[in-house]
Formats: structure tokens, sequence, C-alpha cells
């Protein structure tokens, strides 16, 4: 039945935007670490939305086709910016800090965006519910 | 026997609940990148089953025309494509979700009519 879909799909948006909010808490609270060389500062984490296309969904019970999976977690690129701190016990030899490369106003947003998406996917659920029980009703008139 | 009670509506009611389905995915997939949104376009499909502009095939694999496919799904064609390839714009899916629920909504009360109508005749009222 087609409106079961419906509860899958959206219900795997549901999801795969907590994940993405998951995410952006992390980053924000990573955003003030710092390191004492570029490979060790904490870096923005990036979640990545795939669909579920129907040739991977075929013999599957629980996932539909057309629903959401992250296809996987990616590092931000931007490079981590370095300051000349000396009094900052994780500063290297030469005294510089490498801060994370993490954007609390780009992080901010992506957390405004990540929270009106899964209210979309909350009302298309609501809608599909109040579907399936007014055609429960139909018999009963 | 199900089919003769309640007419077109029993199709009708499936094909909005598809609708819906198709609609539900492009709003999941709002910022899926490179996904492409689609819809059941009534006409298109109703022109299909009449045989309208369809190219005579002899094989499954064979091109039958402009946008065709058996299940009724076309892309639909965005005003404003956003960069990473993702053709969802989520206020006019939003606005077709609406209407599809109404839609739905709509045949439903038809066959709720057919199911007073068949109980009002066999009480004899």
């Amino acid at each position: 039945m087609s409106m079961d879909k419906v509860f899958g799909i959206a219900g795997s948006a549901l999801a795969a935007q907590l994940v993405r909010m998951n995410t952006t808490a992390s980053n924000l609270a990573n955003a003030s670490n710092t390191s004492d060389s570029a490979e060790g500062a904490y870096r923005a984490k990036r979640v990545v939305f795939r669909t579920l296309l129907q040739d991977q969904a075929a013999g599957e019970q629980t996932r539909y086709a057309g629903s959401i999976h992250i296809g996987n977690v990616v590092d931000d690129p931007t490079p981590s910016p370095r300051s000349y701190d000396p009094g900052n016990p994780s500063a290297d030899d030469d005294g510089y800090v490498w801060q994370s490369n993490v954007n609390e106003v780009a992080e901010m947003v992506e957390m405004t965006a990540a929270a009106r998406s899964y209210r979309n996917n909350i009302e298309v659920v609501n809608t599909a519910k109040q579907m399936m029980m007014r055609t429960l009703e139909v018999m009963k008139s | 026997m199900l089919d003769s009670l309640f007419g077109i509506h029993a199709d009708a009611l499936q094909l909005k609940s598809r609708r819906m389905e198709v609609l539900s995915t492009n709003i999941a997939n709002a910022d899926t990148p490179g996904f492409k949104a689609k819809d059941v376009d009534f006409r298109t499909v109703l022109g299909w089953k009449l045989g309208v502009g369809n190219l005579q095939s002899t094989h499954v694999n064979h091109w039958r025309g402009p946008g065709h496919s058996d299940n009724g799904e076309v892309f639909s064609i965005p005003y404003n494509p956003a960069v990473d390839g993702n053709t969802v714009e989520i206020g006019l899916e939003q606005a077709k979700y609406g209407k599809a629920a109404v839609d739905y909504q709509a045949t439903l009360d038809f066959l709720q009519g057919r199911v007073s109508a068949y109980k009002r005749a066999l009480k004899g009222e």
C-alpha cells in the first residue's frame, strides 16, 4: 500500500536530518578546540545525503526506494586557521596554535536549515496520517 | 466486485496515494545533492493509456515517446535549479503535496457517498 511508503520515506528523512543536526552540534561544541598541528586541529564535519535508488531498494522490506540515507560524512576542506599564541598550552615549539575550521555562523544556518527540513517532513507524516485515518473511517458512515 | 461497487474511485484513490508518495519522496530529498524531483502527471498518464502520442513498439526496450515511463512518473522541470543539481523546490512541493492531500480527500468523500448509499439500500430505509 502506497501510504505506508510515505511514512517510511518521510521517516528516513527525519532520521537523516537528525544526523545532520547532531553533526552541527558536534561542530559547534568543538569550535574552540586548539591543536599544535594542522592535522590535529578539529575539522568541521558535513553529512552527504543520498537517495536510495530503485535497484538498491529491491528485495528490502524496511527501506523504500526514494528514501534517504547518509552517504558519508566528509571533513570541511577549509584550511585550519593558525594564530601566534605562545601562552596557549597547546602551542607548538614556535608558539603557534591551530584552531578548528568551524564557522559558527555557517553552523547556525545549517542547524536552522536542518530544523526546517525536519519540520517539513513532520508535516508530511501528519498529513499522511490524517489521510489514513479518514480512509479507515470510510466504511463507518 | 469492488471495481463495480466503487466505480472509478477505487482506481482514483490508488493514483492519488501514489502521487502523495512521489511528492513525499521529493520533500524528503529536498537537501540531497543531485536529486531530481518527480511527479505523477495525470494528463500524460491518461494520454498513454488512451494511446495519444504513443509509438508502436515490438520490444520492451524500444523508445515509446518523450517522457514515457511505465509507472507514470515524470521528472518535473524546475523554475530555479540549485547549483548542486537538486531540482526540488520545497515551497512548490509542499503546495503540490497539500493539493494532493485535498484530491485524496475528495476521492474519499466520493467513496464515502457510495458506501453510505449502499448501506441505505441494504437496510431498505
